[in-house]
């Protein structure tokens, strides 16, 4: 069953978490999420390595990385690029804006207002961009990573619920445990360590192994219990709106990448349940305002509440 | 701290109240209307209109999203309402006006009905509304709509109770048909094996059997005929063997001595536990009677009865009495003789069926004491009777002129037209007259054969009136001058006798048009005889008959009780046994899988339900290391196996053999 791509897979598991040290399950969801053809969404306090890990899947992808620091102040067209004037050639010249790489890391997203924002969202949606009446095509692959602060933060604007939605994953990463934060601090430089860090695969490679991803088997019992989640999600009342059927395909996606990630031509229960808490986190809302539930709670709710189908 | 806060602190909030949604509402009224629907005929009008048009309101205010009434309002209507009910009933209590109490203060709660509660109340008033409706009839037609009533207000219910479900509009009645359906063989082993005590569970208000038609226990010219224009059924006959011949079917009721010159009553007897000897002359008539409630204590037999029913005893006028009034569909099982030899009368006895009035009907005293001068054998004075009846002008009619102070005068010699009790009456006062001892006997005569049921219908229109004389050498021998003035009465029933068939009652008329009608009423009539044999009189003596007839010989209530609860917990058991194997798919794959889990439930290592294979089998080799390598494999072949593209036999049976050597 083990093939170079899912040897070159570990490979980058490994790479990654050489540097992001302890964080292997986020690694794994992260690189999940990419093979799934899906964009991350990394919620977390400052100083947690949201940007390293952005950089360093970059680099181990081999993918063309752009960096995009969201602020109040940050304008569509410092994303996207804009048309200037060239006097010596007499005409409009395009300068692409930062949008124009395979893998851009929005940082902070809810810094910048609801407009730069989309403008963001909608190049994720559809692949491309139109600038003054001209359609342009993103580069393929096309990822991005965004990263937020806690909306309780000060100056932040919270993405609404439908662009949240565009977000297959949100993951967060956590303090590191007591021995990587050792080996953190003993350690070298963490840039200086990614600067030596090799490419892994090349970006043909990464479109093998989403080719891959989408030839991972998925049996009947599988559907089954997929649709029994859903239909949990929708019919218990613990939740305001269930999940959408486009939350069950994302699900059925990134369990289909997990599987791959771990070797398996087939995808299991635990599959599913791994990415459950990062694919659905954002799409669920405690039916009962008044409640404070994290979207941990609500995830775990839904996790005990549906058997297996036998 | 700011007044109006304090303010709020002294006054709390009231509770919130679930609203109830208008769905519920509506499939709330729909159920009311429904169980109140049989009882339109004994609620004043008034009321049903009340009724119906607080329905109507309701359902008016739930669609539109208007507001109740204020409930300032409620309680002055509600006593206006209990007002009407006491004008109306003269009463607030027994079966009538309770009932309509009830109805009425449904409707009334129908308008403060806001939340959940609320619906529920009326939910189980209307649960209380269908049993009243079991007051007035237990016929199947009946409760075939009171099961219908609760199938629709169990969705009501449900649909009360999981209201934000979101359930479609033809769920609840799924569900609650799915409920009444499981509950089938509950109410089979409850009705069967419960025990059942004689007489009602509990005191039934005074007034809940009025209304019934039948004999009375006392006779006076026009009380039977009155009865020939009721079809009602009076009581059902299936006999053991062939039925006898139509003029031995004398169907005996009160026997009647004495005579007050217009009225025959009957005199106070004590039956006796043991039937009243006679010598039986003849082979014996066996046969079973569903008698439908009469609120009378005796029970007809054939003449003469020579077994005893249980709780019944036996007057010396061989007349069968039950410890209590029969109020319910009643079997009993009887053996008679129809050719007999009675007694000797005591002097008591003698007196009494000799006794006249001192004064009156003088023309037919004179013409007893003629007789008697002619020939004073008992023989000779009965025929010199019939001959009289038989061949001057007299004729048997259902609408007999009326009879003046002297009746039997009057009818003799005067008007000559009557029915039964006027020639029996007139008979016995002859016969006493003349010396010979006489009494008269009510009961039934005859009765139609419905050959789809094989059984025999006597009607109320079948009530009849006989005599019987005292012959020194046979004793009591039966008289039916009826026979002598129209014979085909006691051979072809009532239709053929008459001189106006057309004031029949129309299930008693033969022939014509209709006649295919009359047939399919005999149909109806068969299926509602075994409804009564065996679910109506489904008694306590038929209870222990059947349970006996089951090979267990006589059985008490405390056996029943014990037998009951064992039937119950089988039927349990076996729910539960199909419910734990449905569990247990048929696919190998998934059996293999749990028995393997069961096997390590048993060792204290569950599965939870929402724990995938490998997750399960990684937290097994954690906890028992020794199991590790084996339910490693187990798991890894059933993941493959389930959730993987291909499925081999030969990796189906490797799992198959990886969990039956699995120990754990």
């Amino acid at each position: 069953m083990a093939s170079p791509l899912e040897d070159r897979l570990d490979w980058v598991v490994r790479q990654v978490g050489s540097i992001i040290l302890g964080k292997e399950r986020a690694i794994r969801l992260a690189l999940s999420c990419l093979l799934a053809r899906g964009h991350l969404l990394i919620e977390d306090l400052p100083g947690m390595g949201k940007t390293t890990l952005a950089h360093t899947l970059a680099r181990c992808l081999g993918l063309h990385y752009q960096r995009i620091q969201f602020t109040s102040d940050l304008l569509p067209a410092d994303i996207l690029g804009a048309a200037v004037y060239e006097r010596q050639r007499e005409t409009f010249i395009f300068h692409p804006g930062p949008i124009f790489a395979q893998l851009i890391l929005a940082d902070e997203i809810n810094r910048a207002t609801p407009k730069t924002q989309s403008a963001l969202l909608e190049a994720m949606e559809e692949g491309q961009v139109t600038i003054e009446g001209e359609t342009r095509p993103l580069p393929e692959p096309f990822f991005v990573i965004a990263t937020q602060n806690p909306a309780y933060q000060i100056g932040t604007f919270p993405l609404p619920e439908s662009q949240l939605d565009r977000f297959l994953m949100r993951i967060e990463l956590g303090y590191p445990d007591a021995r990587a934060e050792r080996l953190l601090l003993e350690g070298e430089d963490r840039r200086e360590a990614l600067a030596r860090l090799p490419a892994g695969m090349t970006p043909a490679q990464l479109h093998e192994a989403q080719g891959r991803v989408a030839e991972v088997h998925v049996a009947p019992p599988l559907l089954d219990y997929l649709q029994a989640l859903l239909n949990f999600s929708r019919e218990s009342g613990r939740f305001r709106g269930g999940l959408s059927p486009r939350a069950g395909l994302a699900l059925l996606r990134a369990a289909r990448a997990w599987a791959l990630l771990h070797r398996r031509g087939h995808v299991l229960p635990e599959d599913l349940q791994a990415v459950l808490p990062a694919v659905v986190g954002h799409r669920l809302h405690p039916g009962d305002d008044h409640l404070e539930q994290s979207a941990a709670d609500l995830v775990g709710q839904l996790l005990n509440a549906v058997p297996l189908p036998a | 701290m700011m007044p109006w806060r304090r303010k709020s602190r002294l006054k709390p909030n009231p509770p919130p109240i679930e609203p109830l949604l208008p769905l519920a509402v509506i499939w709330l009224l729909v159920t009311l209307a429904m169980a109140v629907a049989p009882h339109t005929g004994e609620l004043p009008i008034w009321l049903t209109l009340l009724f119906y048009a607080l329905i109507g309101l309701r359902g008016f205010i739930a669609t539109r999203n208007r507001s109740l009434p204020p409930r300032w309002l409620l309680l002055p209507l509600a006593l206006l309402v209990g007002a009407g009910v006491m004008i109306e009933y003269r009463t607030l209590l027994g079966r009538d006006a309770g009932i309509a109490l009830l109805t009425a203060m449904t409707a009334c709660k129908l308008l403060e009905t806001r939340g959940l509660r609320d619906g529920l109340v009326l939910v189980f008033l209307g649960y209380l509304l269908v049993m009243s409706n079991l007051l007035y009839s237990q016929e199947i037609l009946m409760v075939a709509w009171l099961f219908a009533v609760v199938v629709v207000m169990l969705a009501a219910q449900t649909l009360i109770y999981r209201q934000h479900a979101g359930l479609t509009a033809l769920a609840p009645v799924r569900l609650a048909g799915k409920m009444v359906v499981q509950a089938i063989p509950m109410m089979l082993i409850l009705f069967v094996l419960f025990p059942r005590i004689p007489g009602p569970l509990w005191g039934l208000p005074k007034d809940a059997h009025q209304g019934r038609t039948g004999l009375s226990e006392e006779m006076s010219p026009g009380s039977v005929s009155e009865l020939s224009k009721s079809d009602a059924v009076a009581f059902r006959v299936r006999f053991v063997g062939p039925p006898p011949p139509p003029k031995q079917l004398y169907w005996r009721g009160p026997v009647l001595w004495n005579f007050d010159g217009r009225k025959w009553t009957r005199h106070e007897e004590l039956p006796a536990k043991t039937p009243v000897a006679f010598t039986p002359e003849g082979p014996a008539v066996e046969y079973a009677v569903i008698m439908e409630p009469s609120n009378r204590r005796w029970l007809l037999a054939l003449d003469l009865p020579a077994s005893l029913p249980p709780r019944t005893g036996m007057t010396p006028s061989f007349q069968l009495l039950r410890d209590q009034p029969v109020n319910e569909v009643y079997r009993y099982e009887v053996r008679s003789y129809p050719s007999y030899r009675t007694g000797e009368l005591t002097t008591l006895e003698r007196s009494r069926v000799l006794r006249l009035p001192g004064r009156g009907n003088s023309r037919a005293r004179e013409l007893a004491a003629q007789w008697r001068e002619h020939d004073p054998q008992p023989e000779a004075l009965i025929n010199a009777a019939l001959t009289l009846f038989r061949e001057q002008a007299f004729y048997y009619t259902l609408t007999p002129p009326l009879l003046g102070a002297n009746s039997v005068d009057d009818f003799l010699f005067r008007t000559r037209q009557g029915f039964c009790e006027h020639y029996a009456s007139a008979f016995v006062f002859l016969m006493r007259a003349a010396g010979v001892p006489a009494r008269i006997v009510t009961g039934y005569q005859g009765g139609e054969r419905n050959a789809i049921g094989d059984y025999l219908i006597v009607r109320q229109a079948d009530a009849h009136a006989w005599a019987e004389v005292w012959l020194p050498e046979r004793g009591w021998v039966r008289v039916d001058p009826t026979a002598a003035v129209a014979p085909n009465r006691i051979q072809d029933g009532l239709y053929a006798a008459v001189a106006d068939p057309g004031s029949l009652p129309f299930l008693l008329r033969r022939g014509g048009h209709s006649e295919w009608l009359r047939q399919l009423a005999l149909s109806w009539d068969s299926l509602n005889n075994s409804w009564n044999e065996w679910v109506l009189a489904y008694g306590p003596d038929r209870q222990k008959e059947l349970l006996s007839g089951l090979g267990f010989g006589p059985v008490d209530w405390g056996e029943m009780t014990v037998a009951m609860v064992v039937a119950l917990s089988g039927f349990g058991l076996i729910f539960a046994g199909l419910r734990w194997r449905s569990q247990f798919s048929r696919d190998p794959v998934a059996r293999s899988w749990q028995r393997f889990c069961a096997r390590l439930a048993r060792r204290g290592l569950a599965r939870s339900p929402h724990e995938g294979p490998l997750a399960f089998v990684e937290r097994v080799a954690v906890q028992r290391p020794e199991l590790a390598t084996l339910a490693q494999e187990i798991g890894r072949l059933y993941s493959a196996l389930r959730y993987g593209p291909v499925t081999t036999p030969a990796a189906v049976r490797r799992l198959q053999r990886l969990t039956r050597r699995f120990r754990a």
